[in-house]
């Protein structure tokens, strides 16, 4: 036998659970017909220091159900059908290995930049794993395979990775939330459907099973822990639940638009003359701009934004939503003034 | 790094069963390459392989796997029950599909047939492990001209310089600029053109929906070599050493602010003083603060320093002046 050792000094116990492991792995693997635990204990060394039967089996357990977390086929089958009273364990080789498939350069491309989509995000490590599984028996590529471009996922949300594993597990779950006008965050029972992430923000719609109704959560607004409130799998998403129509909801406004007038200062107003229908430029400093809006309030706080650069001449009351910013705006920096 | 410290046993497993059959389609590699395309250190690398080496589906010499690294190439035999790789995880599948299908709505991508041909592929290799991936959807970005994406682009692979005409929003100025183009970005919603700037003679982020105009120039493009990439994992916001420091009080209704902008300092106020947000954040240029603030129209206020908040109080009254003097309607 060999002998385990790191740089000569006795292997930490994360290396020896690793070589137990594995050496199962290569076991069952190998193994024509299910092996009894006594027939495991025999072949794997580690399981053969083991003080007891019970520390033994205890061991066992545990390493069986961390190898089928990892996603590793480990079935329990009857060892011989005549003998029903004790399992026997074995992987299969079918079950085990990723199907042959190759990809041609342009796809492993792809792949790649999709891979690398994640690189700034906490599943990078995951995203890694699975291209390197993908060419593992592919064909070298050259990487400058340049596509120009460089889609980037983050998850800088805490909540991000709690949120994800509920979702893909359809894991009901609970959550303090806080809304964006309340004093406090409130406790939510959740119901989670799916993830979207949409302009740069990531959103999950879920089911409040509280307000008996489906609700949208910005995850950045979920405070604390993500805490499991039932079991995996224990309810069905229904299957007319569109993820980026829902999520959508949120902040989409269908109203109608309404013509404004404006009159913007020569040299200002970049995006709104680059929107308008009309620019007319004025004998003095002044361009006088035609253009669309759809919502009163988000317009105004935009053209409030350019202070003293744009005024509003039509309507009235997109006037008047603007003068009521720049009056509270004066309001509350008046001690400061000049 | 995946050797990490505290990487546990399984995450290590998972690791090396993904390695070995690496490993095997590439006999003979150099250490520290293999290291490198592997993203662990030679030293991991080299324990990994001593770890390997002690492992078998029985500990009689024949059944030990192979590891040799002498001379600094890398031959990994006797593995065959491990020479695949293992079936994709739920998360490995779904960042892939998940991937895809957020390159196939780029706008302008011409390898959408390469991507669908990918997808396809992937998901019937995934099995099970790709169901829940349709159950998270990611937009990389929106907004912006396809037209003007694809010439982007296309101008970072041939390697020409371009001539932009870009609005600065934050201080409402159109400047004329030429850029060695590096990389187009989709990050946090948005289209970015990241390259030298032979203006500001630095590395500029450009957000794709401001350029007004983008020429490309019939001269080489490639970026001197002091031009490196931004590190994107904190945002596109890149706080300055001689910023000024704000502390804005957000009452309830424009808390937004804090989600939007990278703020070094928040703190929530009780109720009973009113609600919301005290925070502070760094900027070089208050013209962007101050259009904000007037937007905000009093639901967030700077408190310090005092400069910002009179410029603030009179851009306003400034505009504020130009509604008194029209005569109301009627």
């Amino acid at each position: 036998m060999r002998v385990s050792s790191e740089n000569g000094g006795a292997p930490s116990a994360a290396q020896v659970k690793t070589e137990r492991l594995l050496n199962l792995v290569l076991v069952l693997l190998y193994a024509r017909r299910p092996l009894a635990k006594a027939q495991i204990r025999r072949l794997v060394p580690q399981y053969g220091a083991s003080a007891s039967t019970e520390a033994f089996e205890r061991m066992f357990e545990r390493d069986k159900d961390e190898l089928r977390e990892l996603g590793i086929p480990l079935v329990t089958e009857d060892i011989d059908v005549l003998w029903d009273d004790e399992p026997g364990y074995r992987i299969h080789q079918r079950d085990y290995a990723l199907p042959d498939i190759s990809f041609e350069p342009d796809e492993l491309a792809v792949l790649g930049l999709a891979s690398r989509t994640w690189a700034q995000a906490s599943l990078a490590g995951p995203a890694a794993q699975a291209l390197r599984k993908l060419r593992a028996a592919g064909v070298e590529r050259d990487e400058a395979a340049l596509i120009g471009i460089e889609p980037r996922l983050r998850t800088a949300e805490p909540a991000f990775d709690a949120v994800k594993d509920a979702v893909l597990r359809r894991l009901p779950v609970r959550f303090d939330y806080r809304r964006p006008e309340a004093e406090a965050p409130a406790e939510r029972h959740v119901q989670p459907w799916s993830l979207v992430s949409w302009r740069g923000h990531w959103y999950l719609n879920a089911y409040d099973e509280d307000r008996q109704a489906p609700r949208v959560f910005r995850l950045s607004r979920i405070t604390g822990p993500v805490r499991p409130h039932g079991r995996p799998g224990s309810f069905e998403v229904p299957a007319d639940h569109e993820p980026r129509v829902m999520a959508g909801t949120v902040a989409a406004s269908g109203a109608q638009s309404h013509p404004a007038v404006l009159r913007v200062r020569a040299g200002a107003g970049h995006v709104l003359r680059r929107r308008a229908r009309t620019v007319h430029g004025g004998e003095d400093a002044w361009s006088r701009v035609e253009l669309d809006y759809r919502d009163l309030w988000a317009f105004a706080d935009e053209v409030a934004g350019y202070g003293p650069d744009v005024v509003v001449e039509q309507p009235g009351e997109l006037a008047a939503a603007v003068r009521e910013r720049l009056a509270g705006a004066v309001a509350a920096h008046g001690a400061g003034a000049s | 790094m995946a050797s990490a410290p505290q990487e546990t046993a399984t995450a290590r497993l998972s690791r090396l069963l993904t390695m070995v059959p690496w490993l095997v389609n590439r006999q003979g590699i150099d250490l520290a390459q293999a290291a490198d395309d592997l993203g662990v250190s030679t030293e991991q690398l080299e324990a990994d392989l001593r770890l390997l080496f002690l492992c078998g589906y029985g500990q009689m010499p024949d059944e030990l796997i192979e590891a040799d690294w002498e001379g600094g190439r890398v031959f990994v035999g006797n593995a065959d029950s491990i020479a695949r790789p293992l079936r994709l995880g739920v998360d490995e599948a779904v960042t892939l599909i998940v991937g895809l299908r957020a390159l196939r709505e780029v706008p302008g991508l011409d390898e959408r047939d390469a991507v669908d041909r990918a997808l396809a592929k992937l998901e019937a290799a995934a099995g099970e492990a790709a169901a829940p991936a349709q159950r998270v959807l990611a937009e990389v970005a929106d907004g912006g001209s396809p037209e003007l994406l694809a010439r982007a682009r296309r101008a970072v692979t041939d390697r020409r310089r371009v001539h932009l005409r870009y609005v600065v929003p934050a201080r409402d100025e159109a400047t004329e600029r030429d850029v060695d183009p590096m990389r187009v970005v989709g990050i946090d919603g948005q289209w970015y053109l990241e390259g030298w700037c032979h203006r500001a003679e630095d590395t500029r982020l450009f957000r794709m929906d401001r350029v007004e105009e983008l020429t490309v120039l019939d001269v080489d493009g490639t970026p001197p070599p002091q031009a490196t990439e931004r590190d994107l994992s904190e945002g596109t916001f890149r706080p300055g050493a001689d910023d000024v420091s704000v502390t804005l009080r957000l009452l309830p209704g424009a808390t937004w602010v804090s989600d939007y902008y990278a703020v070094d300092a928040l703190e929530q106020v009780a109720a009973a003083d009113g609600g919301g947000q005290l925070v502070r954040l760094r900027t070089a240029d208050t013209a962007w603060l101050r259009r904000l603030l007037w937007r905000l129209g009093g639901r967030g206020y700077v408190t310090d320093p005092p400069e910002v908040v009179a410029e603030v109080h009179d851009g306003a009254a400034a505009a504020l002046a130009a509604y008194t003097d029209q005569v109301p309607e009627g």
